[in-house]
């Protein structure tokens, strides 16, 4: 069986894979990282977004061979080793962001990579687009607007530090 | 290989090849096979010289997918009909002489032009239709190393009789590159996607123009659709209606109302004629102002 | 007072940071994994099974079929097919077999080669060839509900009444499409079933597989601490938890069973299609003479199950009417068994109710919401039973204010900004208030903190943060002081997750216990007292803050405990409706306003505004409530203007059984949402004054839009969704 060598929310692991096991199930059933969810495992739903090397991507869509080599950060991942929480989190957290929450952590990576890569600003109806890879059902994409929106400010403040 | 379609023993990555370079050569585009979706459309000399490209990609997939999603994969994605997706069902493009359910099934996704009574299946990716318009050509690399270029209009094969076979692809052979060519029709370009909700669906019918205006008269003109066949589809004689005349909402409205001419519908799909008139216009109109 | 506050949500942390787990993230040792295999023909039965080739591959245990299936009990099983006990073959995706191997890629490959050869019959696929033959329901709503009404005499009515609307509306079969699949993971411990399942309703699926297994209740537990949204499908137990628990018993080991998401079209029901006839008479005033409500649903093969979509019932006591009828019908064909889907019934029922109403404001020239006013109805007209409660009016016109409803210009087409045309749309919505009996239990600790524990669910809607409000309120203590621990069998039982009755019925449990432990713990508190307390009486004291305060002095409720020298102090309350409630009409109401914007050549719709007003009783927590009012109005959207399960007429097989191309909104769909609460609090069905809050929001959203829609084109669609091919002509 192939050997991985992947970095996931900075630890270095290596694992043996069947050639054929999606990133998503090495994350899920090797590395105990659950919070990676499969809502459909065919790249529609979004519930499985981790980011790879700082993109965010559909870690259904992948095998964990690609995966060989790279960063790989989780939703486990982006909170600080205190536990306080990403501003990405904090804000889906306060702004009621989530009901059943299966969708939430891919919804929180997704969002990240969509503020991170607009310095300049998003409009809530680019907000809009830009999480359209992300399905939601209960839903609150309402509210998900407001907390990306909300977390814009403190994203770019801390990211200026 | 989720759905079953397809149960390759074996898989090569080319991920680390040397085919991910935008670059531009004689004022020609040279998109390597591998360069990603979303580096593409965010090109900037892409978005000025090549708008229909970006656009095109903009409205396909989401962005993880489009993160991961390359040029030359997006030109092979293979159809979204429900019914060679299922193996459930009979299929002559999955199972070569097992029946076409779609012709008489629920068929409002599929093809009003260049099916057979093989296949119906739609092409389902934006960008080929873009660059379509642009007259773009393929870089292919066989497995002694060997390269060929096809126009993209001459890589896709109708059905026929033959539905599974999709390319002029040899086994074996690979495409490197994507070559498009520059000018003002390409500066001057468009991309209309109609679809059941606001984003990341498939297109109903989808349009790329390419429009060069001197002195109100229209030099060049590209029409195609996507959505509606199993490959891009482009209009000539549309385009031809338009060549050498004045840019007039008369003149674009006629041209326009002729692109469903020669389009063949099945029970649920009629909707797409109009639906390709109307949406040709748009995307006249968008240029042509 | 934390009872009306928007408070943070109690699991708002554990799902921000993926900590939260749902069913198919548990690992017990030695866990394999389960795949099911589908039959590809719709009727007829399985000739054999060849199992060969899969059987030898890498890691595979076992392969089970009805050859050597485990014979199960299916006396009261609501489902009765799809669990490998015969080789019949009643619907399309039916569950042939089981795969169980080492891990899931070993039982995905294995079950991509089991070889399943049928012997076909001939299927009826498709319900609208079938109308003919339609039923009457043998068990509609259970036998608690007539399936068919009749007050005064519709026709006579009818037929002498100046104005008439008769027409037919028709809503697709769709799915919940949860993002979350349906999974199990099942262990036995000699004869004790553990199960970890996506469910709404442990207590139904510990007693489903008690009896499907003949086990004792007590033998099997229920897990299911999140729940990845339901809408329906996750309420009864379906089949794949059944067979997971086959499954593990045949390897001796813990298996995981995830549906997939196209088996998720074929394995936990759908809202089914439903072909509405409704007749409207008014008078020249708009005063209703008449309403004939006559409903078709699609359903299954008896041999399978039945289940009837109560299209109906809002008809019989939404608007004043001297003559109502209303009827309900079923259509079995080969398909799998529907079930409940947000809104059952009245999202269905309504999109055909409140379409007609708005075409008989347009024969009368009256406006849509004067026509409702017109025909405001102050008690039930088919029971002839008082409301509850019911603020509609106010809904009415508190949203009507919000929205800007008396600058519609009622011309069709007549609104436009540029050339894009805007319609305006208005619907009534409602929904029954249901209470069931339900049991929990509040504990003290001795540090003072305070445990409530009920075995409800919480599949999204905010369980954990109310029953937790409610608590503290009674127990005098901040939020953050109270846990909460529900999803698990072994906890006082409490009622399926459904219906929009969680919190009518599990919030009177959890209040009225709390109630008694705060006498429990003021009584030891007296009992403990120092002599320096005088001799107060219970009535004395109040809990606040954590302290039992006298007019003698104060101590901490913990302490109380730990003087007891007992782990914790609680008490349990089960407690049923009340009776009283049988004499009244409970509802939610509410009324819907929409702006869609249609291009006016590509003919898309946008729906650009929304504004609901909201008389869901007392509101607990606004800002959950809020997420699931937002949340329900999206579902509704979805419903109007893109769900749809399309069938293969030929094969009885579904074309788009992903998420793909079952489309759902997305955000961008989404316009911004202004709801409005009006509490008309029921104080008959619990003291609490509490409705229903699930279901209500996506009731008459089709509606409101099918009318925005015909108000900015001129063109009625009665059929669901409404997509650009209606609108091109």
């Amino acid at each position: 069986m192939p050997q991985v060598t992947l970095t996931v929310n900075g630890k270095t692991s290596s694992v043996e894979v069947e050639a054929r096991t999606l990133l998503v199930e090495l994350l899920r059933d090797k590395l105990g990282l659950t919070g990676t969810h499969v809502g459909c495992d065919t790249s529609q739903c979004g519930a499985c977004v981790v980011h790879i090397d700082g993109n965010s991507v559909k870690a259904c869509t992948m095998l964990a061979v690609q995966a060989d080599g790279t960063k790989v950060t989780t939703i486990e991942g982006i909170a600080a080793a205190d536990g306080t929480l990403h501003p990405m989190q904090e804000m889906f957290r306060e702004h009621h962001a989530l009901q059943c929450g299966f969708c939430t952590p891919g919804m929180v990576m997704s969002a990240i990579d969509l503020v991170a890569k607009s310095p300049q600003g998003l409009s809530q109806d680019e907000i809009r687009h830009g999480l359209e890879g992300n399905l939601c059902r209960c839903t609150g994409y309402h509210n998900i607007v407001k907390a990306i929106d909300a977390s814009q400010s403190l994203m770019h403040a801390k990211a200026a530090e | 290989m989720k759905n079953d379609v397809v149960a390759p023993t074996r898989l090569t990555d080319m991920e680390h090849l040397d085919l991910r370079r935008i670059s531009i050569v004689d004022g020609d585009l040279h998109l390597g096979a591998l360069a990603t979706m979303a580096e593409v459309a965010a090109h900037p000399e892409i978005i000025r010289e090549w708008p229909v490209i970006s656009q095109a990609l903009l409205l396909s997939a989401s962005p993880q997918v489009r993160n991961m999603g390359t040029m030359g994969g997006n030109l092979l994605q293979r159809t979204r009909c429900g019914y060679f997706r299922d193996v459930g069902f009979n299929c002559n493009k999955r199972l070569p002489g097992s029946g076409c359910p779609a012709l008489l099934g629920d068929n409002r996704d599929l093809a009003i032009f260049g099916g057979s009574p093989q296949c119906i299946a739609t092409h389902p990716s934006d960008l080929p239709v873009a660059l379509m318009a642009l007259d773009a050509l393929l870089v292919l690399v066989a497995l002694d190393g060997g390269t060929r270029r096809v126009p993209l209009a001459q890589f896709y094969r109708l059905p026929g009789t033959a539905p599974d076979i999709e390319t002029v692809l040899q086994p074996g052979e690979m495409i490197s590159k994507v070559v498009v060519p520059s000018g003002p029709h390409a500066r001057n370009s468009v991309y209309v996607k109609v679809r059941d909700r606001t984003s990341f669906a498939f297109a109903l019918v989808a349009s790329a123009v390419c429009l060069a205006v001197t002195d109100g008269v229209i030099r060049d003109v590209r029409i195609v659709l996507g959505g509606v066949g199993p490959m891009p589809w482009r209009l000539p004689e549309v385009e031809a209606s338009l060549r050498g005349r004045r840019v007039d909402p008369e003149v674009v409205a006629t041209a326009a109302a002729k692109a469903g001419d020669g389009a063949t519908a099945t029970r649920f799909n009629k909707f797409k004629i109009e639906l390709a008139r109307r949406t040709v216009l748009r995307a006249l109109q968008t240029v042509a102002s | 007072m934390i009872v009306g506050q928007s408070t943070d949500r109690l699991d708002g942390r554990l799902k921000v940071t993926g900590r939260a787990r749902y069913a198919a993230e548990v690992k017990p040792p030695n866990m394999v994994h389960a795949v099911l295999v589908q039959s590809t023909v719709a009727a007829g039965n399985v000739a054999g099974i060849d199992a060969t080739a899969a059987q030898t591959m890498p890691g595979v245990l076992r392969i089970i079929t009805s050859a050597n299936a485990e014979k199960l009990n299916l006396t009261g099983a609501k489902v009765l097919q799809s669990m490998l006990q015969n080789n019949d073959i009643f619907y399309n995706g039916q569950h042939v077999a089981i795969v169980v191997a080492v891990t899931l890629q070993q039982a995905q490959a294995a079950a991509s080669r089991v070889r399943v050869r049928y012997t076909p019959t001939h299927a009826a696929t498709m319900m609208d060839a079938a109308l003919n033959q339609a039923t009457l329901p043998t068990n509609f709503r259970d036998g608690k509900v007539e399936p068919d009404t009749r007050t005064g005499n519709p026709q006579a009515a009818m037929a002498t009444a100046p104005v008439r609307i008769e027409q037919t509306y028709t809503t697709p079969i769709e799915h919940h499409n949860p993002m979350e699949a349906h999974a199990t993971i099942a262990s036995w411990d000699r004869d004790r079933l553990t199960v970890w399942t996506a469910t709404q309703g442990i207590s139904g699926a510990q007693e489903s597989l008690a009896s499907l297994f003949g086990l004792a209740k007590a033998n099997v537990v229920v897990i299911c601490p999140f729940v990845g949204g339901g809408f329906g499908c996750k309420g009864q137990t379906w089949p794949p938890t059944a067979l997971a628990a086959m499954a593990a018993r045949s390897v001796n080991r813990p298996v995981k069973l995830e549906v997939t998401r196209q088996q998720m079209f074929t394995s936990n029901g759908y809202r089914p299609r439903t072909v509405q006839s409704l007749k409207l008479a008014a008078n020249q005033d708009g005063k209703l003479l008449a309403v004939q409500h006559d409903s078709l649903t699609q359903t299954s093969r008896p041999e399978v199950g039945e289940f009837a979509e109560p299209s109906g019932l809002a008809a019989r006591m939404l608007y004043a009417c001297p003559n109502i009828a209303t009827s309900h019908r079923v259509v079995g064909i080969n398909q799998g068994l529907p079930t409940f889907m947000r809104g059952p019934g009245e999202a269905s029922g309504m999109f055909a109710l409140e379409s007609a109403m708005d075409e008989l404001a347009v024969q009368l020239r009256m406006d849509p919401l004067a026509l409702r006013l017109a025909n405001y109805a102050s008690e039930d007209a088919t029971s002839g039973k008082p409301y509850a409660s019911k603020g509609l009016r106010e809904c009415y016109a508190k949203g009507a204010a919000a929205f800007g409803w008396q600058k519609r210009d009622a011309a069709p087409g007549s609104m436009r900004d540029g050339r894009v045309l805007i319609g305006l749309g208005m619907a009534t919505a409602t929904y029954p208030t249901v209470r069931m009996a339900a049991s929990a239990q509040v504990r003290m600790m001795p540090d003072g903190t305070v445990l409530v524990r009920s075995g409800t669910q919480d599949i999204g809607t905010g369980t954990y943060t109310i029953m937790a409000q409610i608590a503290a309120d009674e127990l005098g203590l901040p939020l953050g002081r109270v846990r909460v621990e529900l999803g698990d069998s072994r906890l006082p039982p409490a009622p399926i997750s459904g219906g929009s009755m969680t919190t009518a019925s599990v919030l009177p449990a959890v209040h009225a216990a709390a109630i008694q432990l705060r006498h429990r713990l003021l009584t030891l508190a007296l009992a403990q007292a120092p002599a320096a307390w005088g001799t107060p009486a219970v009535k004395d004291l109040r809990l606040q803050d954590g302290l039992i305060v006298g007019p003698g002095g104060q101590v901490s409720a913990g302490d109380v405990v730990a003087r007891q020298n007992v782990p914790f102090i609680d008490a349990t309350v089960d407690i049923a409706p009340n009776a009283a409630s049988k004499d009244f009409s409970c509802h939610a109401f509410g009324a819907q306003f929409a702006e869609v914007r249609i291009d006016p050549d590509l003919r898309t719709v946008k729906i650009s505004r929304w504004v609901g007003a909201y008389d869901c009783g007392r509101v607990i927590n606004p800002q959950t409530a809020r997420s699931q009012l937002i949340g329900g109005i999206v579902f509704g959207i979805g419903m109007a203007l893109m769900e749809e399960t399309r069938v293969d007429a030929a094969t009885g097989r579904t074309i788009n059984a992903n998420i793909s191309e079952y489309l759902v909104p997305v955000n961008a769909d989404i316009p911004v949402i202004e709801t409005i609460f009006v509490e008309a609090p029921d104080l008959v069905t619990t003291e609490l004054g509490v409705k229903g809050i699930g279901e209500l929001p996506m009731v008459g959203v089709a509606a409101a839009i099918a009318n925005a829609i015909y108000h900015a084109t001129g063109t009625r669609v009665r059929d669901l969704p409404i997509r650009l091919d209606n609108l091109l002509a």
